[in-house]
């Protein structure tokens, strides 16, 4: 290990040690000084773990073990490649279409969290990913889905059917009129703007006591209903059939969802979403090649709105409940891990991470208190370490690995 | 209640408030003008100062320290806040900021709101989620103005962060250092070819900006009595309007818009339903953004920036 490895190690350790006992071992109430030494121990521990792995690297034993590993990782993912994409995908379709069937009710509501997480997620991939607009208040879009429907059904009885356009004209309305004056700015001011804005929602919804109840929330709306036609008792007459259970609302979502990844997909390849990333490069140089920047932006915030307000309106209606409480600051970071983790501009890296960082949560509540500690960490490691993400969009790995090649 | 002791009580707290906010807002854009990212594990570190302050301030108690040595009391909480946020800031910026210096401006930002988030549930994980307490250690004695009932807190308050102010503006002006922190903010290629240590420049930037803010942090817990490991999500909105509406890099441009977005605060809660108080200033902020972006102050470069 050479010399400076250790100095840093003893440096940055003790650095952490003043950092990490006196926030940890000191509530105010108690003196939990086991508990101060036990964190500081997990991060020294994973600061010996990355100046080891560094100084293996050094003395090659990783470069010499890569050297043979690689003719065969070669072969494995040539093979993997060669297995066509739409393979991969009626398999992954398969298994979640039969994932009800076997799951308990409580992992298939899990799932339905998770897909309603992976279309918000894909949605803000649009603003992000594509259009490389940072939007920190995006929850709000999924509060102005929630509450357009709750308010349509329950004051005028329409259906969570003719809601859906409603709600996506609302959202994109409500994107359009925060990215208009925000659009002009630079990537950090929009952040701190959305997010500024993402609050005035909740606090409207919290406040406008005579329209949404405030912080006691709405109750009662219908759930989605399907009409279908049968021809039993003479004639042809409309049966409604109410998607009361879970396992129905779980392929409504799913139908959704899949409906969101064929339509961001189709977007991504188009011409719009070709003018997108030409932005996100280089607005001025899209400008000049005649790409009409401040209409694509408007575009882009306008459709991630309206894909988090498809995911509000189901999420409003599965529960039959909203209150302002469910769209806070948190959800936006929750959503924007999503995109980050999976891969700032991939689709099947959102739709993974969604299912990932939703689900595994799910799995204990030690895990649920720890859940955005690790989702903050991870996010600020995985900008400087890999910065594409887990399942890298091909384009923008290139783009982030130009300095390498 | 009588209308001038209401305006003069009204015109302390906005007086407070405007403060607070300048402090914080300090911190925004001395980073904002130094490496032209927007900091936003600041609101946390504000934080930060409360909670370390407090446990200090609870550990003096406890021994019975804060009776006989009031003002040593004082010294020791501001001091051990500060230098404990510093320390922190500085941690932050090497690990979340000096790496993508030279990346992607999503990317730093993304890795700066990492950290924000990281920060903010290791305080609840470790702080609890409820409101803690502050001792009220600095008493309800005080005098009178036309009725208006002023303690003598209110005033040490207001006092200590006006010269923090000072402080900070002849050591922006007048010292060697700050001579390089507004040399790099001006040109980094340029103020490194004439041999300033850029990095140890924005390590400085980096420990005085967030200990200005945990001075604010343990002065809110002071004087409203208690802190909350969220109470910086606002406060950091805030400042921030408060950073950009007095022209972002601007030290005298971050306390004018304190002033004002506490003054208006107050008004607003003092004459209108104050639960839309939030809402005005996210309003003042997006009008500023839409009318005049290089803020009251700022420099006319920022609307290239922009």
């Amino acid at each position: 290990m050479a010399n400076s490895d250790v100095k840093k190690f003893i440096v940055y350790s003790l650095f952490m040690g003043i950092l990490i006992i006196p926030m940890v071992g000191l509530p105010s109430s108690g003196f939990e000084i086991t508990r101060a030494l036990l964190v500081w121990g997990v991060f020294v521990a994973i600061l010996a773990f990355w100046l080891l792995s560094k100084t293996i690297r050094r003395i090659n034993i990783i470069k010499r073990a890569a050297q043979n590993i690689a003719p065969f990782q070669g072969r494995v993912s040539g093979n993997l490649a060669k297995v066509p994409t739409k393979i991969y995908l009626a398999v992954l379709l398969t298994s979640l279409a039969l994932y009800p069937q076997v799951a308990n009710n409580y992992m298939v509501d899990v799932g339905i969290t998770c897909l309603i997480y992976v279309v918000l997620g894909l949605g803000l991939d649009i603003v992000v990913g594509l259009a490389g607009l940072l939007d920190l208040g995006y929850i709000a879009f999924y509060a102005v889905g929630a509450y357009s429907y709750s308010l349509l059904n329950l004051h005028f009885g329409l259906s969570f059917w003719s809601c859906l356009p409603i709600g996506i004209v609302f959202g994109a309305v409500c994107g359009c009129i925060i990215g208009y004056p925000t659009l002009r700015m630079r990537g950090d001011y929009l952040a701190i703007v959305t997010m500024g804005f993402g609050e005035i929602i909740r606090l409207v919804l919290n406040n406008w006591d005579k329209l949404t109840k405030g912080p006691n929330g709405l109750l009662g709306m219908a759930k989605p209903a399907i009409n279908y036609p049968t021809f039993t008792d003479g004639g042809l007459n409309w049966v409604t059939y109410s998607l009361q259970s879970l396992h129905s609302l779980y392929y409504l979502m799913l139908t959704i969802a899949v409906l969101t990844v064929i339509g961001v997909g189709r977007l991504n390849n188009s011409r719009i979403g070709r003018a997108w990333v030409a932005i996100r490069e280089d607005e001025v140089a899209a400008e000049l090649s005649g790409v009409p920047t401040t209409w694509l932006k408007l575009l882009a915030y306008a459709m991630g709105a309206g894909f988090a307000s498809v995911a509000g309106a189901f999420f409003a209606a599965k529960l039959s409940y909203t209150n302002p409480n469910f769209f806070i600051f948190m959800e936006s970071c929750i959503v924007l891990c999503i995109v980050v983790l999976g891969g700032v501009g991939s689709i099947p890296g959102v739709v993974l991470a969604g299912i990932v960082l939703i689900a595994v949560p799910e799995v204990s509540r030690e895990l649920q208190n720890y859940r955005m500690l690790v989702f903050g960490l991870a996010m600020a490691v995985m900008m400087v370490l890999r910065p594409e993400g887990l399942i890298p969009a091909s384009r923008r790995k290139r783009e982030l690995h130009e300095a390498d090649a | 209640m009588d209308t001038p002791s209401f305006l003069i009580q009204q015109l302390i707290n906005a007086l407070f408030l405007g403060s607070i906010f300048a402090l914080i807002a300090l911190g925004y854009t001395m980073v904002y003008g130094i490496i032209e990212l927007i900091n936003f594990a600041h609101g946390e570190l504000f934080t930060a100062g409360a909670f370390i302050g407090l446990i200090v301030l609870a550990a003096l108690q406890k021994v019975g320290f804060v009776e006989s040595h009031f003002w040593i009391t004082l010294i020791l909480v501001f001091g051990m806040a500060m230098t404990y946020v510093a320390v922190l800031g500085v941690a932050i910026e090497h690990v979340a900021y000096k790496p993508l210096r030279k990346a992607s401006r999503l990317a730093a930002i993304l890795s700066a709101l990492g950290m924000s988030i990281f920060l903010s549930n290791g305080m609840m994980l470790s702080q609890g989620v409820s409101d803690r307490a502050y001792p009220p250690i600095m008493g309800m004695e005080g005098f009178s103005i036309l009725d208006a009932r002023i303690t003598y807190g209110q005033v040490f308050i207001i006092v200590l962060s006006l010269l923090l102010m000072v402080a900070l503006q002849l050591f922006v002006n007048w010292t060697k250092l700050g001579k390089a922190m507004r040399a790099t903010a001006q040109n980094k290629t340029m103020a490194r070819m004439l041999g300033i240590d850029i990095d140890r420049t924005i390590r400085v930037t980096f420990m005085i900006g967030p200990a200005l803010g945990a001075a604010a942090g343990v002065m809110v817990g002071l004087y409203y009595g208690s802190v909350r490991f969220d109470m910086g999500f606002i406060y950091m909105i805030k400042a921030f309007a408060a950073a950009i509406l007095g022209g972002i890099g601007s030290i005298p441009g971050a306390v004018l818009g304190g002033m004002i977005i506490g003054g208006v605060e107050v008004l607003w809660s003092a004459f209108l339903p104050s639960e839309w108080k939030d809402v005005t200033t996210f309003i003042v902020l997006i009008l500023v953004l839409y009318l005049r972006p290089s803020g009251i102050l700022g420099e006319h470069v920022s609307e290239t920036r922009v």
